[in-house]
């Protein structure tokens, strides 16, 4: 059990005053700082979504013109991909969490930690800066050569992006260190919580492919301003040159996004379900499988962009081997619950809402890496429901599984379990209504990225506007019992759930130092029987 | 039956294809249906006989099981990849236009679709083809992405500028078929919309043999009504028969000036002869060999000459790019292609 620390003494009021957070090295600290911005970023995406869902609710002009609407939907996506979904749960739960797991100190390199923050920010910054000042209709994907010749501007945008990218590495650079150097004495490689394993291979994925995204974004900006020929055709260049360097990163980026979440359910299903996970070392491996299949998969974007025969041959083929080991997961975190003592907390409720939606995002992929159905749905509404199953069902339903798991570690405060249900259920309900009719508009052939569509369309677009200010409602309540529970909530004991891994093993909130005795594991991260 | 099923999440079959397309359709979204109601069954029955309540206890035993862990490893790859072989078999139906068929050329811009047919008469927006008859589109684009889709047909291409794609579809059902440009372009992106008009071998006769169709008219079948009279084609604009693609580009290849360095009988001049140079093969100076010269190579050539140096010749052309539009390069790669 907990070590009970002196006199109330935590990281959060170890030091006081604004600036002990800027200037703070704590990973718990800059964990928090993190989570802060990025949900800062995902509530101005957040509204970018529901004016988008707004003017589709009619065809034609319903709220705004085309040009505002192709703006909306890119910063929408900009914002939601770069500033929210890539760093959310590696640099905000992975930097409060993952030292505690490991029974470290901080992470291996602290102030890069604190570095790698603040370039994050700067590039959030100017990126959002300039898509206020010289504004971005380009979509999040910057295809050239549109992306080169729009009128608006392309190139701070992706400087920012550029420079977001920094800090991801710094953080990898920075995890990968503390996974293999860190770890207290007795936590073997076979002993490491799933969610360390899940970092480590997200850590490793954004390390080798930020840098190819970094020196794409580069050359779109050296092109738009010298005009010397790389991807646009006019100067001799080729855009299809664009999509194969810019999905060389984006689409392992999509696995930086999953790999982390998928962590999240790893862990919290065990702990509410009060069993050992399933499978272990075949989570853990899956997760190196996803990794490694998700460097040689990126044409699949490019099925119908004039791409040879032979790549589109080889990529449907190798994207099909994503589906395996994304199957073994799903498959273990339910045999998890298999003779468990269920507990319905909200960190489970979220974990049942993840594998319900992410199973039928990863369902809707297997539609998408054939190459003959691929033809017909890509570019459509299918594509946006699919990737937002993924993306929102699976990354952000992992994330609210850790974000409602790990909150009275972070705050030291209980939420209130009957509002965080509601919110739950609005979440869930509007997420469906939301993004499943865009399934079926996306079969019967409406393109994305459409201002106006055919009369056709109307009633699945209206549905799916509905259930956007569903999740919406959903959203503004979670805050709301969120803020109340950081004020007026009812203290949190060390370790509300039982459970096995280290970071439970110590005050809610921790003690600025994390562990005031070195700790010492002698049992695996869910063996549930010594702890209960 | 299970297709009939699905069928209101589809448009319309309009192609032996589209056909083929909802089969696998269906075969994937009962195969998907199956997997995620047994994932969703298994977490209900779960929840609910494992439900927490006084004296229940997990069994803290199980932490995995071999056999089941590899059946549940090696089905879906079986199922993967009879995916994958089904996706890819259809896909080659999808992409293999027949030699047979009808070439339109189809160039995309901001904001519209522009047709070509050989003969030069060409349509914004709207293109006739003929029903139970293959139809190839060269498609290009003249400035930034666009891709040509048909959800009727079920096919959809990039059209990228400073290269041709391809699609092709066989028609069976007559009437209008929606066009949409589904790539991102800019302001006007959702409506750049065009509709093909499938019309019966009778209209399509009429058609080639210079008639214009009034496509309002198309709905009540009768092909005298449909096709004007060539009178009145005449008083429509059409009293100037159009100059065909293979004479536009032959007027062009020599107005600007390319027969200066390369005839066109096969003689040898400064530059190669541009007789028989489409298809054949070549070995360019830096030592490597093309099989066949195709469209996407011959425009190369026109608008970036040094790119790729034939062996023999040195970089003596000017670069054409910008200096012709589209649609003269089109014509110019019509006539180069009838030197045979």
């Amino acid at each position: 059990m907990a070590h009970t620390s002196h006199d109330g003494e935590n990281y959060l009021n170890h030091e006081k005053g604004l600036w002990s957070w800027l200037s703070t090295i704590d990973h718990k600290r800059i964990g928090v700082m993190y989570l802060f911005t990025v949900l800062v970023f995902f509530f101005i995406g957040g509204v970018a979504a529901m004016l988008v869902r707004a003017e589709l609710f009619r065809p034609g002009l319903t709220l705004m013109t085309a040009d505002t609407y192709n703006k909306m939907f890119t910063y929408h996506g900009t914002i939601m991909v770069f500033m929210v979904v890539i760093p959310l749960i590696p640099s905000a739960f992975g930097n409060f969490v993952l030292p505690m797991m490991l029974g470290a100190k901080d992470v291996a390199f602290p102030k890069l930690n604190l570095a790698s923050y603040y370039v994050w920010l700067a590039g959030a910054l100017v990126a959002t800066a300039s898509l206020v000042v010289n504004q971005l209709d380009t979509g999040w994907t910057f295809y050239t050569p549109y992306s080169i010749r729009t009128s608006t501007s392309a190139s701070w945008v992706l400087l920012g992006a550029f420079i977001m990218g920094f800090g991801g590495i710094f953080t990898s650079l920075n995890f990968i260190a503390t996974i293999h150097k860190l770890r207290a004495p007795g936590l073997t490689w076979g002993r490491l919580p799933l969610f360390v394993w899940a970092s480590y291979a997200t850590a490793i994925v954004q390390l080798l492919a930020t840098p190819v995204l970094a020196l794409t974004l580069f050359l779109v900006v050296l092109e738009r301003s010298t005009g010397i020929g790389i991807f646009d055709p006019k100067l001799g260049g080729d855009p299809v040159l664009f999509q194969h360097f810019f999905w060389f990163y984006s689409h392992p980026a999509v696995y930086i996004m999953a790999l982390p979440a998928m962590g999240i359910i790893s862990e919290v299903i065990p702990v509410h379900a009060r069993k050992q996970v399933f499978g272990y070392w075949a989570i853990a491996l899956a997760t190196f499988g996803i990794a490694l299949v998700a460097f040689v998969v990126w044409g699949h974007h490019m099925f119908v962009s004039g791409q040879s025969e032979l790549a589109n041959f080889l990529f449907s083929l190798i994207t099909m081997f994503v589906a395996v080991p994304t199957g073994v997961k799903v498959f273990s975190w339910v045999a998890t619950l298999y003779k468990g003592d269920l507990h319905f907390r909200m960190p489970l409720l979220y974990a049942f809402a993840f594998i319900f939606v992410f199973t039928i995002g990863g369902l809707t992929g297997v539609f998408l890496a054939a190459l003959g159905s691929n033809v017909h749905l890509t570019d459509t509404y299918f594509v946006v429901a699919h990737f937002h199953y993924v993306m929102v069902g699976g990354t952000i339903m992992g994330m609210l599984a850790g974000l409602h798991h790990w909150f009275p570690k972070m705050s030291g405060r209980m939420y209130s379990e009957g509002w965080a249900r509601v919110s739950w259920f609005l979440v869930f309900m509007g997420f469906n209504i939301t993004f499943f009719p865009q399934f079926i508009v996306g079969s019967q052939g409406m393109p994305r990225r459409y201002y106006d569509y055919v009369p056709e369309f109307t009633t699945l677009n209206q549905i799916s506007s509905v259930g956007a200010w569903i999740i919406g409602v959903g959203f503004v309540l979670m805050a709301l019992y969120l803020l109340h529970a950081l004020f007026r909530g009812a203290k949190a004991p060390p370790n509300p759930w039982g459970a096995a891994t280290l970071e439970w093993a110590q005050d809610s909130p921790p003690p600025f130092h994390n562990f005031d005795k070195d700790p010492v594991v002698t049992h695996g991260p869910y063996d549930y029987r010594t702890s209960h | 039956m299970l297709v009939d099923i699905l069928r209101s999440t589809l448009p319309m079959a309009g192609s032996d294809v589209a056909r083929d397309w909802d089969a696998f359709y269906a075969f994937l979204t009962w195969t998907s249906t199956i997997f995620f109601v047994g994932v969703v069954a298994a977490m209900v029955i779960f929840t609910i006989k494992y439900r927490h309540r006084a004296g229940h206890k997990a069994d803290t035993e199980v932490h995995g099981n071999v056999p089941l862990e590899i059946v549940w490893t090696v089905i879906p790859t079986i199922l993967v990849m009879v995916v994958f072989v089904w996706g890819y078999a259809l896909y080659r139906d999808m992409v293999t236009a027949p030699g047979d068929s009808v070439e339109i050329k189809a160039i995309g811009k901001q904001w519209l679709w522009q047709f070509q047919y050989d003969d030069g008469r060409s349509y914004t927006n709207k293109v006739f083809v003929p029903v139970n008859r293959p139809v190839k589109f060269i498609i290009t684009s003249e400035d930034v992405l666009h891709s040509f889709f048909v959800p009727n047909m079920r096919v959809k291409k990039d059209a990228v500028p400073g290269r041709y794609t391809t699609v092709w579809f066989e028609a069976t059902a007559e009437g209008a078929h929606i066009v949409y440009c589904a790539e991102y372009c800019g302001t006007q992106h959702s409506g750049m919309l065009a509709t093909v008009y499938a019309v019966s071998p009778e209209i399509w006769r009429r058609f080639i043999q210079g008639r214009e169709i009034d496509e309002n008219k198309l709905a009540s079948g009768a092909a005298d009504e449909v096709t004007m009279s060539a009178a009145a084609t005449e008083s429509k604009g059409g009293a100037e028969r159009p100059i065909s693609l293979i004479d536009q580009g032959r007027g062009l290849v020599a107005s600007k000036g390319c027969v200066a360095c390369h005839s066109v009988d096969g003689k040898q001049g400064i530059g190669p002869s541009l007789k028989g140079i489409h298809g054949a093969g070549v070995d360019f100076a830096n030592g490597d060999h093309l099989e066949a010269r195709d469209l996407n190579y011959l425009r190369e050539a026109i608008e970036f000459p040094n790119a790729r140096l034939v062996k023999g010749y040195g970089p003596m052309m000017p670069t054409f790019r910008g200096m012709v539009s589209e649609t003269e390069l089109t014509a110019m790669l019509e006539y180069i292609k009838s030197l045979k």
